[in-house]
């Protein structure tokens, strides 16, 4: 019996073991190593002579990274701002007592079923001067209208916060919905018996209420953003010139086709320390209260 | 949750209802734009889209950019079409998802049913796994893939597909299974049953929902992967968005707009299928994604 029994105590572990070591290995020692890279003297292929952290100091003297960084700090506050002010407020309208809820919440959510590249590749066609929206103006007979701002070296930038915008802000009006109801009624009642508008309740009482939303979605749009690749990939190729470089697009050039593997590798480790700063404490908060459900 | 009328203001009610309708349509119409766009431009004749403008319906319709969208387009250097593409996803898909689905439920079983010392510790280290940059894993992936014979092979891309899907696959299971009595696997444990009849006889039948969460989930993040695919595929893998880009950012020859759109409704249409049938539980695995981790 004992024997049985100390067999029935292994097995989960045994169970759990080959999924632990992918992750072991898959991530964890992959960051090792990528880390290590990054202090190498790597160019095309991996190699391992140390040379400390002068692909860093290169990395950072790089305008092309400094341009990829500068692009993420727009791309990513105003993704994640306009996604959580658009999301709340339609989730705020959409919550009061629409009939044709049903029917609106699947439209405003089926672009989170798009895969990036096609995202990219409806609003690359659409925003193009010689056949979308600026052509379609001027056959309307608006003959001045102009929007080039996707070939535009200094707007092209925002092209990429709308679509990105496009395809998740339904997302978060659905986070925001589901906030929405689970605030408590009486609160809302006795604010009302005390004779304050609806203004008010949403100002004062329901969007306060709305904190952990704000900071779901923050979570998870930020770490969305840093991770963008494929939306940029379809909708501009990181162009005009360098105008709508990300880190991520970065990293592959500076890896895959300009053979500045070294480099490459160091800019991985910074989009890894930036995720990790917001990922990690959030995932420590969340986890002290135990499995909820 | 909203708020009752007062009597005396039944008009302004009246108009501000009106108003909110208004603004829900105009976000359905901003949504559904793109969409309108690719599907009345992938009926079109070329020339009607060069000179025409690309809101109108089409004035003479034809499905020949679907047709060479699946069958004769260029993609690459040879003029196959998506379909082996569309070939290649699926047989990168159906497998990546069954694995990692499996695996998840079963970790899930192991981390709440069977737990040991130190498995906070794990289920953490899997979970932040959701999170990382997947520019850390690009060079250290290849490496191994090529090691393990897997270089630019379907089965190769399955397995990367599982190894970082089991984060999520866990998560949602975990989180599932919390919430079962656990005195039934107790029962079961005293009447002599093994981890794998508990597994298979309490635990799976009743696991219907949160099969079907995963499932899509993972259908969803694999098809639509490009990051993957790009790197670790070559023609005789590369999965569907990997083949649409190349289509579409393909700079060689006349831009064929109507086959582009074609071909990337061709790509967006098995998450749209799996989205429209079940869109409910689609929203419920992206706030399990979210709001839990």
């Amino acid at each position: 019996m004992p024997t049985r029994n100390q067999l029935q105590s292994i097995v989960p572990k045994l169970v759990l073991a080959p999924s632990f070591a992918m992750i072991l290995l898959f991530v964890y020692a992959f960051i090792l190593y990528t880390g290590y890279l990054s202090l190498t003297d790597s160019k095309m292929l991996p190699s391992y002579g140390l040379v400390g952290f002068e692909n860093y100091s290169k990395l950072w003297q790089l305008p092309h990274w400094w341009r990829a960084l500068t692009n993420l700090a727009i791309f990513g506050t105003l993704y994640i701002v306009v996604c959580s002010v658009l999301g709340l407020f339609v989730a705020i309208l959409l919550d009061q007592k629409i009939r044709a809820e049903g029917f609106l919440r699947p439209i405003y959510l089926y672009p989170m079923a798009l895969s990036f590249i096609v995202t990219g590749t409806a609003w690359k066609w659409f925003l193009d001067p010689g056949i979308g929206l600026e052509h379609t103006m001027h056959l309307w007979g608006w003959e001045s209208f102009s929007f080039t701002w996707i070939k535009d070296r200094n707007l092209a930038i925002y092209t990429v916060v709308m679509a990105a915008v496009w395809q998740s802000s339904g997302f978060v009006m659905a986070m925001f919905l589901a906030g929405l109801r689970g605030v408590d009624n009486e609160i809302i009642k006795a604010a009302q018996i005390d004779g304050a508008s609806t203004m008010t309740i949403y100002r004062r009482i329901i969007i306060p209420l709305m904190r952990p939303v704000f900071l779901s979605a923050f979570v998870v749009l930020a770490h969305l953003a840093i991770k963008s690749y494929d939306l940029v990939v379809a909708l501009t190729g990181g162009g005009p010139g360098q105008a709508t470089e990300l880190p991520a697009t970065f990293m592959y050039s500076y890896t895959f086709t300009r053979n500045q593997m070294g480099i490459g590798a160091s800019s991985a480790m910074i989009m890894l320390i930036m995720i990790f700063s917001i990922i990690i404490p959030y995932l420590y908060t969340e986890l002290r209260g135990g499995p909820r459900q | 949750m909203s708020m009752p009328s007062a009597d005396n203001a039944t008009q302004v009610n009246k108009l501000a209802r009106g108003l909110i309708y208004i603004v829900l349509i105009l976000f359905a119409i901003y949504y559904l734009l793109p969409l309108y766009v690719m599907i009345v431009n992938s009926v079109k004749p070329l020339s009607e889209i060069r000179e025409g403008n690309m809101l109108a319906l089409p004035r003479e319709f034809t499905l020949d950019p679907w047709y060479t969208a699946w069958s004769t387009a260029q993609i690459g250097v040879q003029a196959t079409g998506l379909k082996p593409y569309f070939i290649n996803s699926i047989l990168m898909a159906v497998p990546a998802v069954a694995i990692s689905t499996l695996l998840g439920a079963l970790n899930g079983f192991v981390l709440t049913k069977w737990r040991f010392r130190g498995d906070n510790l794990v289920f953490g280290l899997m979970l932040l796994a959701c999170f990382i940059p997947f520019q850390i894993a690009l060079i250290p992936a290849a490496r191994i893939l090529g090691m393990l014979g897997l270089a630019g092979t379907t089965r190769g891309l399955v397995l990367v597909h599982v190894a970082y899907g089991l984060g999520f696959t866990t998560l949602f299971f975990r989180n599932y299974y919390a919430a079962f009595p656990t005195e039934l696997v107790k029962a079961a444990q005293i009447d002599g049953a093994s981890f794998f009849q508990i597994f298979r006889r309490i635990l799976l039948p009743s696991s219907a929902p949160i099969i079907v969460v995963t499932v899509i989930w993972q259908f969803t993040n694999i098809w639509n992967d490009f990051l993957f695919g790009a790197s670790f595929g070559d023609f005789k893998s590369q999965p569907m968005t990997v083949a649409l880009n190349n289509l579409v950012s393909s700079s060689s020859g006349v831009k064929e707009y109507n086959v582009h759109f074609a071909g990337a409704i061709l790509a967006a249409l098995p998450t749209l299928f799996v989205y429209i049938v079940s869109g409910r539980y689609f929203v419920r695995g992206l706030m399990a994604g979210a709001v839990k981790g």
